[in-house]
């Protein structure tokens, strides 16, 4: 093992942390909005929205990330004119734009279902005291139910944030120069995939580490009074 | 009692409510005046939850009336809307919100709802946290109280809103029994305190204390129902004397 080339890899993998994260946390937050809405939708009386809603969510984990980036940057390529025609081609030639995209869209379907099954184990009991009291179904929702909700589904929530950093990698195969596009390129000048991708490998370790004991510090604030924890029953 | 009395009360009239096959009410017709305290009582099953659950709207009748304060009760959301701002309810198992403290648990709606300013809030809060003898659980949350202080908290969140009228669900059921008589006398005092309250529950010394009136359910029907006093001493359906005679002969 070649301990000066891994040396040597330390400090461009490093300077290409901030577009990994970049890439995570942009996709994290726009698709944690978008599963919200989805959740909602999942759990509709109106079938035309839940099965829309299910057919997305059925989309999106049931075909490969890999897929799904290929699809939105080389697929909308085909489309060059139409794109044109609605003033989008503009986003959809960057891959970043396209990169941040798929991993939104996938990562919303997950969610989505994490979050509906927190909203499930809410107690009924917890909806009708609400509406007793008055509270619109916006308040009801808000203030009540998601925040219980979340908490929840915080354990599996802090799991899918740590499959998003690992697959934001993904993106470095549309050019993107993350970390793992960045240990790709140093491969390519140096021939030693080994230590390169060891210390590749080791910040993503290490950025996981921070983020898994980030969630754990949420979950015990979050649950302090929540009795019997995430396995409550009512 | 003048009718316009009535009017002002809760009224249900030929209220009949399935669930699929099963007919959980069956021609329910009941009157509780403004001031008037009713006990319903009957066997599990019998409907007499089902029947104060749909007086708020939480389960929807299927054909009669219900109304109250003279307002029709309804499926449609303003029609709930309407009723459930005059008429309060404490369940059987609390539902206090486990994520926010006693006082945000009363404070909510009044904020909410009412539109109150923050402090303004606060002080109805603990006045009726006062009434409810627990004004030092304040900032506490649910799961740091004893069951007995909980179902006061919830008592105390559902006269917050300052409803005319406050159901209970079995208020008791779900406690250990030396906190029974801590919820019970809150209840009594509020009754002594004039409010109109029907109240779901098995505690006969209580009914006997409190009740204007006592409804006897079975199998989803009012079979009997009437004074209090002559409830007890000399009920007229040998369903209610069986009745009578398992839960009050230990």
């Amino acid at each position: 093992m070649d301990l000066t080339t891994m040396q040597d890899s330390i400090l461009p993998l490093l300077s290409a942390l901030p577009n990994t994260l970049m890439l995570t946390f942009v996709s994290v937050f726009i698709g944690f909005c978008l599963a919200i809405p989805f959740a909602l939708g999942r759990l509709s009386k109106n079938k035309l929205i839940a099965q829309a809603c299910y057919a997305y969510v059925y989309f999106f984990r049931s075909t490969p990330l890999l897929v799904q980036i290929f699809l939105i940057y080389y697929g909308s390529g085909q489309f060059v004119k139409a794109l044109e025609a609605v003033g989008l081609w503009h986003f959809f030639r960057e891959p970043w734009f396209c990169a941040i995209l798929a991993l939104s869209l996938n990562t919303a379907a997950y969610v989505c279902e994490i979050i509906r099954g927190g909203i499930l184990s809410i107690p009924k009991g917890q909806w009708e005291a609400g509406q007793v009291l008055g509270l619109s179904r916006f308040d009801l929702f808000v203030q009540v139910i998601f925040p219980q909700a979340f908490r929840q589904a915080l354990p599996a929530y802090g799991n899918e944030v740590i499959i998003m950093v690992k697959a934001s990698s993904l993106a470095s195969t549309i050019t993107i120069l993350e970390v793992t596009g960045v240990a790709e390129k140093l491969i390519a000048e140096t021939f030693q995939p080994l230590e390169i991708f060891i210390v590749a490998g080791s910040i993503y370790l290490s950025l996981n580490f921070v983020l898994s004991q980030l969630f754990h510090l949420l979950e015990k604030r979050l649950n302090r009074y929540l009795p019997h924890g995430a396995t409550r029953t009512n | 009692m003048s009718s316009q009395q009535e009017n002002k009360g809760i009224v249900l009239k030929d209220v009949n409510l399935h669930y699929g096959d099963y007919h959980a009410l069956r021609d329910i017709n009941l009157n509780v005046a403004v001031g008037e305290r009713v006990v319903v009582c009957g066997s599990s099953g019998s409907g007499k939850s089902t029947m104060i659950r749909s007086i708020i709207g939480l389960e929807n009748h299927d054909s009669g009336h219900i109304l109250i304060d003279g307002q029709e009760l309804t499926a449609d959301a303003k029609s709930q809307e309407t009723i459930r701002r005059n008429v309060g309810m404490v369940f059987q198992q609390f539902n206090l919100f486990p994520h926010l403290t006693i006082a945000e648990n009363c404070s909510l709606a009044l904020k909410r709802v009412k539109k109150m300013a923050k402090g303004e809030a606060k002080d109805v809060v603990m006045k009726y946290l006062e009434r409810v003898h627990i004004p030092e659980q304040a900032e506490k949350y649910p799961s740091q109280l004893s069951g007995g202080q909980q179902q006061r908290a919830a008592i105390a969140r559902a006269l917050c809103m300052q409803p005319k009228f406050l159901l209970f669900d079995e208020p008791t059921s779900a406690l250990d029994p030396e906190m029974v008589n801590e919820v019970l006398d809150v209840m009594v005092e509020m009754a002594q305190d004039g409010m109109t309250m029907i109240c779901v529950t098995h505690e006969m010394g209580f009914a006997r204390q409190v009740a204007d009136k006592m409804v006897f359910m079975n199998q989803g029907r009012i079979i009997e129902s009437g004074d209090t006093v002559e409830f007890f001493e000399n009920p007229k359906e040998e369903r209610t004397r069986t009745f009578l005679n398992t839960i009050l002969s230990h």
